[in-house]
């Protein structure tokens, strides 16, 4: 290291620095306009001028020149320096009078005129450009030509080169912001496209894919870096290389093939969006404002292209009207199916931008809304109400009209007229695909694909593929929204869980840690380690100043800086600093704990400190990054995170990592497909289960399910597999048994079960809710009255015995279901009506059958289905709800009436028989059930799990799971994925040698507590009692917190009036500790 | 050199899972905000004492936030409504200790959303400095 003085202060730095690089790095602002950092100093703007001094002489130089020397002094605010700069601020300025670079950095050294003759110019002629051309990218396609005052800038001849590359370095490093790109490039140059914006913004050639990427890693495009569009020998460009002081970047990285022994495949590849362009008289690709709905999902993000401000992109207005177009590329000749989620993101999509700009008028274009999921009626309802229009139709084209990018949409409506409407903006919402890898995958696994792409897998088995010991889940089986995703994921989980049983935990290698240092009773002496984070933090906060700042804090013995503080060799340094220094706490200064807290804690533990002895201050993401251009204030707000992580060290306690036994059984209450499904897939991977069941016989609603899509024998799976769990040796089946009683919590639950007055208690660690539901019996439409009304079901069982022998039968869709007493939709009577009819035709071709529905919601592949029905001629007919339709006997069979919306007239149909698709209702005695588990019911009364989306089979409470139609209505696939998805989900659990519960959770000072009890509702895990207990003669109240509750949330301390209750690691006292320690002027 | 502007110190409480994590994002993203704002890291925004809000004030901050996730994202279910309850009731606190209402807000930011994050420490700090120094500030 070299060691010399700049403006009176000691710095010290590698030998071949320049003096202006030393000088930025301890924070010392020197105006330069022809710097840069990727390549070698040029001084031709002469601004960063310097007084430098050697051996009693000194002399004015350009800085970005001057090497640093021992001994060296620099003085950079003299008034020489001052005046010389000046001039040359000066001179810059009556070059290009109207640059606004050029004005700002002049106006910073006090310059705002100049006094020499003005020259209209555009380029300052620093070579930045000309440098980053040939030198760095080694293309060479614009130099200086001209002498003296004629000296410009400019590719050979003024012509476009055939050299140029179009990459966009001379632009980006420009200071006055020339554009030479579009002289200099033969072809228009084009910005690269972000794929994660979908094309509406640009990215560079190196680049993190999205924020939230894990690895949060960048990635080169090979196909548009420079450095590999090149000859490998002219070793181009590099510039990222030199930039990662973490060295990260290596150009040589090769696709590397590793060798696995594995009992199990699981594939997920996903999928894709049509191509719109197949859809070419929608005019996407081709008209700017018209987008794919995934765009348009990035134009509603905060994160998107237009920072969540909803714009289009031909002229960037914010648009007022807004059209979605539904069912492009799905539901039709090439593409025989529904994506299934395309009508719910297009209702997201309407209120989503009717919350960012109120004012929008948003029209939806569809033929069926298919809101079929749970809950998802109600938010259709919502967005009614909040006036997105919903129109029946299946547009004919969209055309561009005038210059500005205004869409005209043409349809039919649904009476048969022929409008045209005008849109700012249209968004076309694009069905699903298969990923174009997942067939070569598929390919390489020996996995069977069908007609349509996806993986072949039956209803009976939906996650397994062709290839024994290949799972398959996601998209790639068939279209599905996320929880439907979710629940495969688990679901091929415990499958693939459950080949390789045996293996569970062999190679699982524990990590040792040397015995935890009891410093309970010591004065804290805190470490505190500051991170340069190469550039990150370091480029902006003076972080020798923040270390020396440190230093001075009550309690730091220690503190240090580290380039990387999360290196091993820092991690190592940091170890013998605790032992060096015998600290027992430890702050780092650095990036987010959320990433990072995890690492160190184990540093700590691997020196033999408690984990919990840590504290973190956040000075890059929440300081360095985001104050870039104020090092000053950066430091000293860095300074002011540091005396706050100081603070709360100083108050922080060891906290004992608790382990808690627990019983590896589970409980499954319901013993229909779903929990004999889930009872299975646990015992097969070896945990004991309980099966309860009410009835005297397994089966539940599957009972009654005769026919299958594709022609598989649901009673036939039904008998296998009450067989399999009678027969299974760890399940136990508890016959026309009811739950009596719950107690205990996760990992520990005791239940009392009760049968004919016998009563029985068993332990368990984790408890299956699959109770099932049950059918509505109605008394809409003469049902109970008239021997020919028949409920679906009933009419399957006839069927099922070729007892069907009308030749006219009409069925009604959504008898019960989506009106107000039950706002949602039953979900699989559509596809059970058209499987009836199917069937029916088959047995009687000749009988007419008229379907009145409301919208057919036949998602995913049972599309098909309904395309065979109409082509076998079932005829469907459509009604609104405020116009039913009306049943009455009649002397030969029953008279239907019906207004047809499309002929809009009322018509009458003469049928023998009429069939109900009745509502799936909950089960009466949920809400009992619910209450012993303390989990949550939804205001149609079906189970309501902890997320919709994201934890389908979970329960807020620890260790309850949930499947089946409990949860809400699904068929029979729906219902075994689950099952084995909750199975899943309860192996995390029970597979655990004992419980490592949060340790920052709730406690209780007694003598604080005065039994008030205001903590305990709350509380929303149910963790707290109020106990009363004998003290000095008198009745004292007090809560008590369960351990393994407890999430350590801290509802109760701000609830608590008396310092009754806190949470460790985060007591009143150790936050308001923080934040005095934040008020520090 | 004109007169220095004021420079206001603004407490903002950030649960760990929705808006500290926006707040990283914002860094992630590079987007800049005034450097006025301090955050206190806790679990959830529910954890948050009235108690400590006040005493914020009350020793000299010039503006506090709460900031939790968006209704329905909660890691711990609730909590976040436990927040917007204890907001309204730290509202009338206010008053009595004869503070601008403006000094205090509750906002909602997800962990995606570090645009947002960056605007609403932005509006903070220029709301609070265009109000002027807590009257609880020490000379």
């Amino acid at each position: 290291m070299i060691n010399l003085t700049i403006d009176g202060q000691k710095a010290s730095a590698a030998p071949d620095r320049s003096v202006l690089e030393v000088c930025r790095q301890s924070g010392i602002k020197i105006p330069a306009l022809c710097y840069h950092p990727a390549l070698p100093a040029y001084g031709a703007c002469r601004l960063c001028l310097v007084e430098v001094e050697e051996r009693g002489r000194s002399k004015i130089t350009a800085s970005c020149l001057f090497p640093v020397r021992e001994g060296l002094v620099v003085r950079t605010n003299t008034d020489t320096v001052i005046q010389r700069r000046r001039i040359m601020a000066e001179l810059l300025l009556a070059r290009c009078p109207s640059s606004e670079a050029v004005q700002a950095i002049a106006a910073e050294i006090g310059v705002t005129e100049s006094r020499f003759p003005k020259k209209n110019e555009d380029c300052i002629l620093c070579g930045l450009c000309t440098r980053v051309c040939s030198e760095l990218m080694k293309t060479g396609a614009i130099d200086f030509t001209g002498r003296g005052n004629r000296r410009k800038v400019q590719p050979a001849y003024n012509r476009s080169s055939p050299l140029c590359l179009a990459c966009g370095a001379c632009q980006w490093v420009c200071p006055t912001g020339v554009g030479l790109l579009e002289k200099a490039s033969a072809r228009p140059p084009r910005p690269i496209l972000s794929e994660f914006d979908a094309g509406l913004a640009g990215r560079p050639s190196i680049y993190i894919p999205y924020p939230q990427a894990i690895p949060k890693a960048a990635v080169i495009d090979s196909q548009t870096c420079v450095h590999f569009r090149k000859a490998r020998e002219l070793d181009a460009c590099k510039a990222c290389q030199q930039f990662c002081q973490a060295g990260a970047i290596d150009y040589e990285q090769q696709e590397e093939l590793i060798d696995l022994d594995i009992g199990a495949v699981v594939i997920a590849p996903g999928f894709e969006l049509c191509d719109h362009t197949l859809r070419a008289e929608y005019g996407f690709g081709q008209y700017p404002n018209v987008l794919s709905s995934l765009q348009f999902e990035r134009v509603l993000s905060a994160s998107g292209p237009y920072q969540g401000i909803v714009r289009r992109p031909s002229d960037g207005r914010e648009p007022q009207r807004i059209a979605s177009i539904q069912c492009v590329g799905s539901r039709e000749e090439e593409a025989n199916y529904c994506s299934s989620v395309c009508c719910m993101y297009a209702v997201k999509h309407a209120l989503m931008a009717k919350e960012h700009a109120p004012g929008v008028e948003y029209t939806i274009f569809f033929m069926d809304l298919r809101a079929f999921g749970k809950g998802f009626d109600a938010y259709y309802q919502r967005a009614q109400e909040a006036g997105v229009r919903f129109v029946r139709a299946r547009p004919a084209t969209v055309e561009q009209v005038g210059e500005k990018g205004d869409l005209r949409i043409k349809y039919l409506n649904e009476r048969g007229e022929f409008k045209d409407e005008e849109f700012d903006l249209v968004v076309l919402s694009a069905g699903m695909r298969p990923a174009m890898r997942a067939a070569e995958l598929a390919h390489r696994l020996g996995v069977a694909q069908g007609d349509n792409g996806y993986c072949l897998t039956r209803p009976l088995e939906p996650l397994a593929s062709s290839r024994p010991g290949v799972l398959v889940c996601g998209t790639f089986t068939e279209p599905k929204d996320i929880p439907e995703t979710v629940m495969q994921a688990s679901g091929a989980a415990a499958s693939a869980m459950a080949m390789l049983a045996e293996a569970r935990g062999t190679l699982v290698a524990p990590k040792h840690y040397p015995p935890e240092k009891d410093v309970s009773g010591e004065e804290p002496r805190i470490g505190v380690f500051v991170c340069h984070c190469g550039r990150n933090i370091g480029g902006v906060v003076n972080v020798p100043e923040v270390v020396e700042y440190a230093r001075s804090l009550p309690n730091v013995e220690y503190a240090e800086e580290n380039l990387y503080t999360c290196s091993t060799d820092s991690q190592a340094k940091m170890r013998q600093a605790i032992e060096e220094h015998r600290l027992n706490r430890v702050v780092v200064a650095s990036c987010t704990p959320r990433t990072h807290e995890p690492l160190f804690r184990d540093t700590l533990r691997e020196a033999g400190l408690n984990p919990y002895l840590f504290e973190m201050a956040n000075i890059r993401d929440q300081c360095s990054w985001v104050h870039m251009h104020e090092p000053e204030k950066a430091t000293r707000k860095s300074r002011a995170l540091v005396r706050m992580a100081v603070a709360k060290a100083r108050l922080i306690e060891a906290l004992a990592e608790r382990t808690l036994p627990l019983n590896h059984d589970a409980l499954v209450v319901g013993g229909g497909v779903a929990g004999m499904t889930a009872a299975l897939a646990l015992a097969d991977q070896g945990f004991g289960v309980h099966l309860v069941e009410r009835e005297s016989e397994l089966g539940g609603h599957a009972q009654h399910v005769r026919y299958l899509f594709d022609g598989q024998d649901p009673q036939d799976f039904l008998s296998r597999l009450v067989q399999r769990t009678l027969g299974h040796s760890k399940i136990a089946t508890h016959l026309g048994t009811r739950v009596a009683g719950i107690e205990g919590f996760v990992g520990n639950f005791k239940t009392r079960l009760a049968a004919n007055g016998d009563g029985l208690e068993v332990e368990h660690g984790a408890v299956i809710v699959a109770t099932g539901a049950e059918i509505l019996q109605t008394s809409e439409y003469l049902y109970g009255q008239n021997e020919r009304v028949l409920t679906q079901v009933e009419f399957e069982q006839k069927l099922s015995r070729a007892e069907v022998a009308a030749d006219t039968i009409v069925m009604i869709q959504c008898v019960g279901s989506r009106e107000t007493e039950r706002p949602y939709c039953s979900r699989l009577c559509c596809a059970q009506a058209i499987r009836n009819a199917l069937k029916l035709k088959e047995q009687r071709p000749r009988a007419n059958l008229f379907v009145l529905y409301r919208d057919i919601r036949t998602y995913g592949f049972s599309e098909q289905y309904y395309r065979t029905a109409r082509e076998k001629g079932v005829r469907f007919i459509r009604y609104e709800p405020e116009s039913k339709p009306e049943v009455s006997a009649a002397e030969a069979g029953l008279q239907i009436k019906i207004r047809d919306p499309i002929l809009n007239r009322m018509l009458r149909i003469d049928c023998d028989l009429l069939v109900l698709s009745t509502a799936v209702v909950p089960r009466a005695g949920g809400q009992e059930l619910a209450q012993m588990l303390k989990v949550p019911l939804n205001q149609d009364r079906f189970f309501l799990e902890a997320h919709l989306k994201l934890r389908p089979v979970d329960f807020a409470t620890d260790g309850v799971f949930l499947c089946g139609l409990a949860h809400s209505p699904k068929n029979l696939e729906e219902t075994i994925v689950q099952a084995t998805a909750a199975a899943s989900r309860a192996t995390t659990l029970l597979a655990k040698e004992r419980l490592t519960p949060e340790s920052a959770i709730s406690q209780v000072v007694d003598e604080n507590c005065d039994g008030c009890a205001y903590c305990i509702d709350p509380c929303p895990y149910h963790a707290l009692t109020l106990i009363e207990y004998m003290k000095g003669g008198a009745v004292k109240k007090t809560v008590e917190a369960n351990e393994a509750l407890c999430k350590g949330c801290g509802v109760c301390q701000a609830t608590c009036p008396k310092n009754g209750i806190f949470v460790k690691h985060y007591r009143i006292d150790q936050i308001a500790a923080v934040v005095e320690a934040a008020l520090v002027p | 050199m004109s007169e220095e502007q004021f420079e206001p110190i603004i407490v903002a409480f950030c649960c760990n899972w929705c808006s500290y994590a926006g707040a990283d994002l914002a860094g992630t993203s590079r987007l800049q905000y005034p450097p006025n704002v301090r955050i206190v890291r806790v679990m959830c925004s529910g954890m948050v004492h009235p108690k400590l809000v006040m005493d914020a004030l009350n020793k000299g901050a010039d503006g506090v936030l709460i900031c939790g996730c968006h209704p329905g994202d909660c890691h711990y279910l609730e909590g976040n409504l436990k927040a917007q309850k204890r907001a309204e009731a730290i509202g009338l606190l206010l008053e009595d200790f004869g503070l601008e209402p403006e000094r205090f807000r509750l906002e909602w930011v997800s962990a995606s959303e570090g645009p947002r994050f960056a605007q609403v420490m932005t509006d903070m700090v220029e709301a609070v400095r265009s109000l002027g120094p807590s009257p609880y500030r020490a000379a």
